[in-house]
């Protein structure tokens, strides 16, 4: 407790020392992190806010910041509440933020139009909308490295593996459960296209953020409707709750698959009867890398952290330190490309559209086997990279396939067709000026 | 034509030919029934002590779960936990009579009510300075509550009943029970009922307003703590279990705000309404009804009885 009071003090003592420091000052960057530490959604907020932070801090005790540049850090409360978020776009906004992360897609959504007017880019790092990943119709909204189409496609793909093949899905009977929000509703348009295409017959079971915790009918629903698979879209409470009805209707866990988003508390939550299973994911977990390992040192040790030493190389931790690797790396490249040490908004936009992430720049990272390569162009904004299947044994995760890829082949073309008509139904969305640089 | 079957035989149909799943949804109807009315009691009692619709009911569920957890996972044994949050929710009301309703009295309804949003936002800032954020896991087996399921081979089917609803459904009527007898059979109940109809004339008859309003705001503390261990066992103890208090507003639209009976019969009818309106007609319209649903039920019932179900009917003279 007292430790905790005290971590809190100097947390806000050196918030408060961040405020005191004008964002525009001598050799410094602005990095605003929205973050949700508290409401609803706290419990899948919380390890990447601590990811995120952390990872960045320790850039700037380990190497003063980036390319001698301090990273001034600011987070901005949005209790996962879209309403929040945009008020804290408009807060940070005239201090020069180098790019935005807001972590929501309920929150990107409203800001995508807002970015190219500010010039400021938005990192929606495999959340949000799934088209923006069309570099040329959205130039500064950025969503590697994969959508939630590519989720879904990949996810699909990995049944279709279960089952012999995508041809043997004919006739299969697929149930999405999912946060009816923005995030959950997103990969609709693909998941029916698939349906068709495949010969799947496709249920839903929507839940409302205010039953997240009450979701009998859903899983009556699917004890009614047996579909042969369950894919889930969900958030914060979602997860567990819908894991512990699962286990209560003896859904086979094996066969109940999710995107990328539970986490290790979720699982823990759910009990014994989470075992068997299964989620998307593309980074690694644990702290068997040198650069979680100078997080530790330089700032969980020092006391410099919100995070519980022990959560330190949790999923979800570890996709916070991922997404702030994007940060650094696109704040790095801007300098490159530049040559200014200051670096704006625009600056980033273009290290951002420049980020060529190969394997001997993420051993020099410190993060080597940490994630797959991921390469960034004018064109592509995402990356479409492959993940892999995870399991819960009860106490961890597992992986336990090797990298899927996901459909390029349906998905790009949807894709297109969706960043095509967002910018027909957006009255005049402009056509991208913005010049291409060559790769760093 | 189609749409005239789909609503009005199709269900039926349905209820007709797998009658097991009739009753697994009737019973996940009663069971989310005796929980929302759990949280309806926590409202009804404020509002019969005050007249005031009190705001943090559902923070306190949150609050009450959370110092549970936090003091057994600080290493308090779970049954001495149990007895120190009683202990706190204890402190708490006396605190809430003390620093905020105390200064208050004869203030008009609007102004206590919103003095309970300053209490939510209070105890939403500290038991987050103090537990953090982060869900935590209901301490199931330590208080001895029952895991598993009991399974019924029935009407061709299965009916599966989970032991902790069944331990929640008892508690919960044992609760209400108790409180129903309370309210109408003793001294302080009647006293309480004085105090809801005026505090200047309860005043006037040596009813002790701050003796009443502790004992109140006590219990309803204890009735949060209730309903935070049943609902965390069936999710987890988080900062979102105060979402679920809005579902006890439709609970109290049909059961009124003054009645402990109507509560728990506002809570099941509710509960089975939104269950079977999800389960047998959701699909008409993409699913997802249950959270709307509710207060349609409630309200088809207010052309009827204004007043609630079990509402006082109020005349005034003008």
């Amino acid at each position: 407790m007292v430790r905790k009071l005290s971590t809190i003090l100097a947390t806000a003592v050196v918030a408060s020392a961040a405020f005191a420091v004008p964002a525009k000052a001598q050799d410094s960057v602005y990095v605003p992190l929205f973050t949700y530490r508290t409401g609803p959604f706290s419990g899948s907020g919380i390890p990447i806010a601590n990811g995120m932070r952390d990872y960045l801090t320790m850039l700037n005790e380990r190497d003063g910041g980036i390319g001698g540049a301090k990273l001034i850090l600011e987070e901005c409360e949005t209790g996962y509440d879209t309403k929040k978020g945009v008020e804290c776009y408009e807060a940070v906004k005239g201090k020069n933020p180098v790019m935005i992360n807001p972590w929501s897609t309920g929150i990107t959504l409203p800001l995508i139009p807002r970015a190219a007017v500010d010039k400021i880019p938005i990192l929606s790092m495999a959340y949000g909308l799934s088209a923006s990943a069309d570099g040329d119709t959205f130039p500064w909204i950025f969503n590697p490295p994969n959508t939630y189409w590519d989720g879904l496609s990949m996810i699909i793909k990995y049944i279709g593996e279960q089952e012999g093949g995508l041809d043997k899905l004919k006739g299969k009977k697929i149930g999405y459960v999912y946060l009816d929000a923005g995030f959950g509703r997103e990969p609709l348009p693909l998941f029916d296209q698939l349906s068709r295409d495949l010969g799947f017959e496709l249920k839903l079971y929507p839940v409302p953020a205010d039953s997240m915790q009450n979701q009998s009918s859903q899983w009556l629903s699917v004890r009614r409707d047996r579909p042969d698979y369950m894919v889930m879209y969900g958030w914060g409470a979602l997860n567990p709750t819908a894991v512990k009805e699962a286990a209560k209707i003896n859904f086979p866990m094996e066969k109940f698959i999710s995107i990328w988003w539970p986490g290790d508390d979720d699982l823990r939550s759910a009990g014994a009867g989470g075992k068997g299973f299964k989620t998307l994911n593309w980074h690694a977990v644990g702290t068997d890398f040198p650069a979680l390992q100078d997080i530790q040192k330089l700032v969980v040790d020092k006391g410099l952290s919100q995070a519980q030493k022990n959560t330190l190389g949790e999923v979800l931790y570890n996709r916070g330190v991922y997404n702030s690797m994007l940060i650094a790396e696109g704040i790095r490249n801007a300098q490159q490309i530049t040559g200014k040490k200051v670096v704006t908004g625009e600056d980033v936009r273009r290290g951002l559209e420049t980020l060529d992430l190969n394997e001997a720049r993420l051993k020099e990272l410190g993060l080597e086997g940490f994630a797959g390569p991921i390469k960034l162009t004018c064109t592509d904004h995402n990356g479409h990279r492959p993940a892999f299947m995870q399991q819960w044994d009860g106490e961890k995760w597992v992986k336990i396939s090797e990298p899927i890829e996901p459909m390029a082949d349906r998905v790009k073309p949807l894709l297109e067709a969706a960043a095509k008509d967002y910018a027909e139904k957006s009255t005049g969305w402009p056509k991208r000026t913005e010049p291409c640089d060559k790769q760093s | 034509m189609d749409i005239l079957y789909n609503i009005f035989i199709d269900p039926f149909v349905q209820m007709g030919s797998a009658p097991d799943l009739l009753v697994q949804t009737l019973w996940e109807g009663l069971v989310s029934g005796v929980l929302y009315a759990l949280i309806a009691l926590g409202f009804v009692l404020i509002f019969k002590a005050s007249g005031v619709f009190n705001f943090a009911q559902g923070i306190m569920v949150v609050f009450a779960a959370l110092t549970l957890v936090g003091l057994y996972e600080a290493g308090v044994p779970a049954i001495l936990a149990l007895i120190l949050t009683i202990g706190v929710m204890f402190v708490l009301a006396v605190g809430v009579e003390r620093i905020v309703l105390r200064p208050l009295v004869n203030q008009p309804d609007i102004i206590l009510f919103m003095a309970t949003f300053g209490l939510t936002y209070f105890l939403i800032g500290f038991g987050e300075l103090v537990f953090g954020g982060n869900p935590k896991v209901m301490i199931t087996d330590q208080l001895y509550l029952p895991r598993g399921s009991v399974e019924f081979e029935m009407l061709g089917g299965f009916v599966s009943l989970q032991k902790i609803d069944i331990t929640a459904a008892v508690i919960a009527s044992v609760m209400v029970a108790s409180l129903a007898v309370f309210f109408q059979k003793t001294r302080i109940g009647r006293a309480l009922r004085a105090v809801a109809d005026s505090h200047k004339a309860a005043l006037s008859v040596g009813i002790s307003l701050n003796q009443i309003w502790i004992i109140v705001w006590f219990t309803a503390g204890i009735v949060a703590l209730a309903t935070g261990i049943m609902w965390g066992a069936r999710s987890e103890v988080s900062f979102a279990l105060q979402i679920i208090a809005l579902k006890a507003l439709p609970v109290l639209i049909l059961g009124g705000f003054t009645s402990v009976p109507g509560a728990i019969v506002g809570g099941l009818i509710i509960g089975v309404g939104e269950k079977l309106g999800e389960f047998y007609w959701g699909p008409l319209v993409g699913s997802g009804i249950e959270s709307w649903l509710a207060y349609v039920i409630a309200l088809g019932f207010l052309l009827f009885r204004p007043q609630g179900l079990f509402g006082e009917k109020i005349i005034e003279r003008i």
